[in-house]
């Protein structure tokens, strides 16, 4: 008992992090075991080069693999392939792959799977089409090599190999065949850790351990159930009850957040998100006469308490945004005009600008609790600096359409940005993304050729650092004019029983962690 | 009038509800300025608990706003609602019930089954859709509480118009040739105001209810600070922080419970069989 106790103390007094890293060295892996986890909601189909869903890509991310992995600070890691070159121009990818790889029935994984895949792809998954759109060629010598040729330079080619952007498919269970339709559609066949074995709709998806594995000794458990619970409370509940032992991020409530990692033997991280880095923001319709006056949008800027909605909202969980890259993508810099809550400066900035209390109608998302309470926070914030705000209430086919027809004037939202401003960042800033009627591109209508003509450079230029150099002159162009108002780099915390160890590994998490995953026991 | 007060005071049940009422009116009136601080803001840490900041006496809820804050305010949403939806809805019921009862016929017939077209909806399945259709906003919910509580009051009318047609004065008013109009408005709805009067009450007891479970499905004005708000924002928490759902939900009780009061008070003082029975 004593011993408990000085252990604890220890613990506490141990930076948890360090903690856990030191203690995950020093212990073996230990085989054996099943591994219950939440998949929520249920996802609509497996297949991962024809669905994209969040969970699909989190199932199906044990089943297919990519070529390479990333790890958390977004650096490429093999995968199917076993070594990589890039040619001095930056136009010739060479991908050498691992030999010995079989499918989860049997037949060798080769060369010609990776061209079926990308030529598959190409039509079914509209990420990685735009991913390729540098793409001039891709060539197979012999068995184990891939060659990409790329048309120009295209500095984040290299990150677009994770599982869920370009997952690697069976040609010989797919070729000539309608993709779509083909009913092994239902059985996924990957060459990953896991197997598929059975889905129950409504109740539980179970994969279990591919003893033919590529990497010797893993996958360290025999399987992994994943359990369909469709109310939240219940999920908690599955939890504390100890029917499920991991809680992927999003699986429970914000609210239940703290509730449930107070729960004995339970361990919560925020890592695992850093491939998708999800970013939240407010867009400022800059077509309305208030907010197309940049000093509006900078009082915007200094009135909302970030801090606040970080640690009251989302439980202490991500950070305040610096600019429009989260700092996990590449070429962030935190070297930018900076935003502090500050009401009286944004009150100042409201009367040069001249502002005499206009409506101004805000939009929270209508994805439930959290964004309610997030919306009702920025609304008080705006308030007290002497914004007139008008909060709208909507469904989420009513608040995609008021986006995307730009009838709004602020509106909360979150994108992803898939580690490279090439790919996650652009796309909401440059005048060519403007497109009324579609979602995710430039919906506030900023438009500024300078920012357009950086962006474009930055897509293709080499070396990285002359790309660096690249992007952080854009994001202090975009910060100092405030197209949208960022919030918060959001984290979803991953909850799992403490007894499952080393489960997030890389930049994607849980989508591909069950790998090295191991039970203590 | 002063019998129809003593009777009123009379009834220990009606008294308290004319109490508890009176209070809620006052709150609503003045509450904004003894308490100007607004409800939305966030004036204390998180999920503070009850009576343990004299500046928060009822507790944070989960932004740390003042829920005392939110019941005084949430008072005047609760009562406006309740009264103008029903101001709304004895507009459209009580001349289509006067007009079906008084002409009878085909005129009654028609107005019935639209009136009854109404009556075989679930109320408040409609309210919800009819909110969900037109978008959360103060006008939006009035509108459907008053939509889907108007069919009784239509009924009742009829029913009252219907027996005072036959009474002598209104046969010989029709004999002197007045207007439909005058004898409607003059001579049939005075007299049947009693049952409406009570019927009245418990109709804005109810369109608390229906906005209170409106707001707490998530389809309130976003723009107002209600109970039933304040209840389902609350519910998602209840575990840990039992009072940002308790205290407005026990306000929602208590003013429902003060109309239901009153109604019966005043069933008791207006029913001229009971008031002689009293003699």
């Amino acid at each position: 008992m004593l011993k408990k106790f000085v252990l604890a103390l220890a613990l506490a007094s141990v930076s948890p992090l360090v903690f856990t890293s030191t203690m995950a060295l020093a212990q073996e892996p230990k085989m054996g075991g099943t591994i219950n986890a939440v998949i929520q909601p249920e996802p609509p189909g497996l297949m991962l080069a024809l669905v994209q869903n969040g969970p699909t890509q989190m199932v199906s991310g044990n089943i297919y693999e990519g070529l390479l992995r990333y790890s958390k600070t977004l650096e490429p890691q093999p995968g199917l392939a076993e070594s990589w070159t890039i040619s001095p121009d930056a136009k010739t990818y060479t991908f050498k792959l691992k030999q010995g790889v079989t499918w989860h029935d049997g037949k060798p994984f080769t060369a010609a799977d990776v061209l079926f895949s990308i030529e598959t792809l190409k039509i079914t998954h509209a990420r990685a089409r735009n991913n390729l759109v540098q793409l001039d060629k891709v060539e197979a010598p012999d068995d184990y090599t891939v060659v990409f040729t790329l048309k120009q330079p295209f500095g984040p080619f290299i990150g677009i190999f994770e599982v869920g952007s370009m997952p690697i498919i069976p040609k010989h269970i797919y070729e000539g065949s309608d993709v779509k339709t083909n009913p092994a559609n239902n059985t996924p066949i990957g060459t990953g850790p896991f197997m598929f074995k059975e889905w129950k709709k409504g109740s539980f998806i179970q994969l279990v351990k591919n003893p033919n594995y590529h990497v010797k000794g893993k996958p360290y458990i025999d399987g992994i159930y994943w359990q369909i619970i469709p109310d939240a409370a219940a999920r908690s509940v599955a939890y504390e009850t100890g029917k499920v032992d991991v809680l992927p991020g999003g699986s429970i409530e914000n609210f239940d957040v703290p509730r449930v990692s107070k729960l004995p033997n339970t361990c919560v991280t925020g890592d695992g998100w850093e491939f998708f880095s999800p970013m939240a923001w407010m867009w400022l319709n800059n077509r309305t006469p208030v907010l197309a006056n940049k000093k509006v949008r900078q009082a915007i800027m200094y009135a909302v308490d970030r801090e606040f909605a970080r640690d009251v909202i989302w439980n202490g969980l991500g950070k305040v945004a610096t600019g429009p890259s989260s700092s996990a993508i590449k070429f962030y810099t935190d070297n930018v005009q900076k935003y502090p809550y500050d009401p009286a400066k944004a009150k100042a900035l409201l009367k040069e600008a001249g502002y005499k209390g206009e409506k101004v109608r805000l939009m929270p998302l209508p994805y439930g609790e959290t964004w309610s309470r997030w919306g009702e926070a920025v609304k008080q914030n705006l308030v007290d600096v002497g914004m007139n705000i008008e909060t709208i209430a909507t469904d989420v086919p009513g608040s995609n359409q008021k986006n995307s027809e730009w009838d709004y004037d602020i509106s909360f939202t979150y994108l992803y940005q898939y580690g490279d401003p090439a790919l996650g960042v652009g796309r909401n800033y440059v005048t060519s993304a403007i497109a009324k009627g579609q979602l995710f591109n430039n919906l506030e209508g900023y438009s500024n050729p300078e920012v357009d003509k950086l962006f474009e450079e930055g897509a293709v230029a080499t070396p990285d650092s002359k790309r660096q150099e690249i992007y952080e002159k854009v994001q202090k162009i975009l910060v100092e004019d405030v197209p949208v108002a960022w919030q918060l780099e959001l984290q979803f915390p991953t909850i799992t029983n403490c007894k499952i160890k080393n489960l997030i590994t890389t930049g994607i998490g849980v989508n591909d962690g069950f790998r090295d995953a191991w039970i203590d026991k | 009038m002063k019998k129809f007060w003593k009777l009123m005071l009379r009834n220990p049940g009606g008294l308290i509800g004319l109490i508890i009422i009176t209070i809620a009116i006052f709150i609503a009136l003045f509450g904004q300025m003894i308490f100007p601080t607004s409800p939305w803001r966030m004036v204390q840490r998180p999920f503070l608990p009850p009576f343990t900041n004299p500046m928060v006496t009822l507790g944070t809820d989960a932004l740390g706003r003042d829920v005392f804050a939110g019941l005084i305010y949430g008072a005047r949403v609760s009562l406006l609602v309740g009264l103008v939806s029903t101001t709304v809805a004895l507009t459209i019921g009580v001349p289509l019930g006067a007009i079906a009862g008084y002409f009878g016929g085909k005129v009654d017939d028609a107005l019935m089954r639209f009136t009854e077209f109404f009556q075989t909806i679930p109320s408040f399945p409609l309210a919800i859709v009819l909110v969900a259709i037109l978008q959360p906003s103060i006008y939006s919910i009035v509108g459907s509480i008053a939509i889907v509580s108007w069919p009784p009051v239509a009924r009742l009318v009829r029913g009252e118009v219907l027996s005072l047609r036959t009474r002598e004065y209104v046969q010989a008013a029709i004999v002197t040739g007045q207007s439909n109009t005058w004898i409607i408005s003059r001579e049939i709805l005075p007299n049947a105001l009693s049952p409406v009067i009570v019927l009245a009450s418990l109709m804005v007891a109810n369109a608390i209810l229906l906005e209170s479970s409106l707001s707490f499905l998530g389809l309130g004005d976003p723009n107002l600070m209600s109970w039933g708000y304040m209840v389902g924002a609350g519910r998602t928490v209840i575990r840990q922080a039992w009072w940002i759902t308790v205290f407005p939900g026990v306000a929602i009780l208590i003013s429902v419970l003060g109309m239901n009061l009153i109604g019966e008070g005043l069933n008791d003082a207006l029913n001229p069989r009971l008031a002689k029975d009293s003699r």
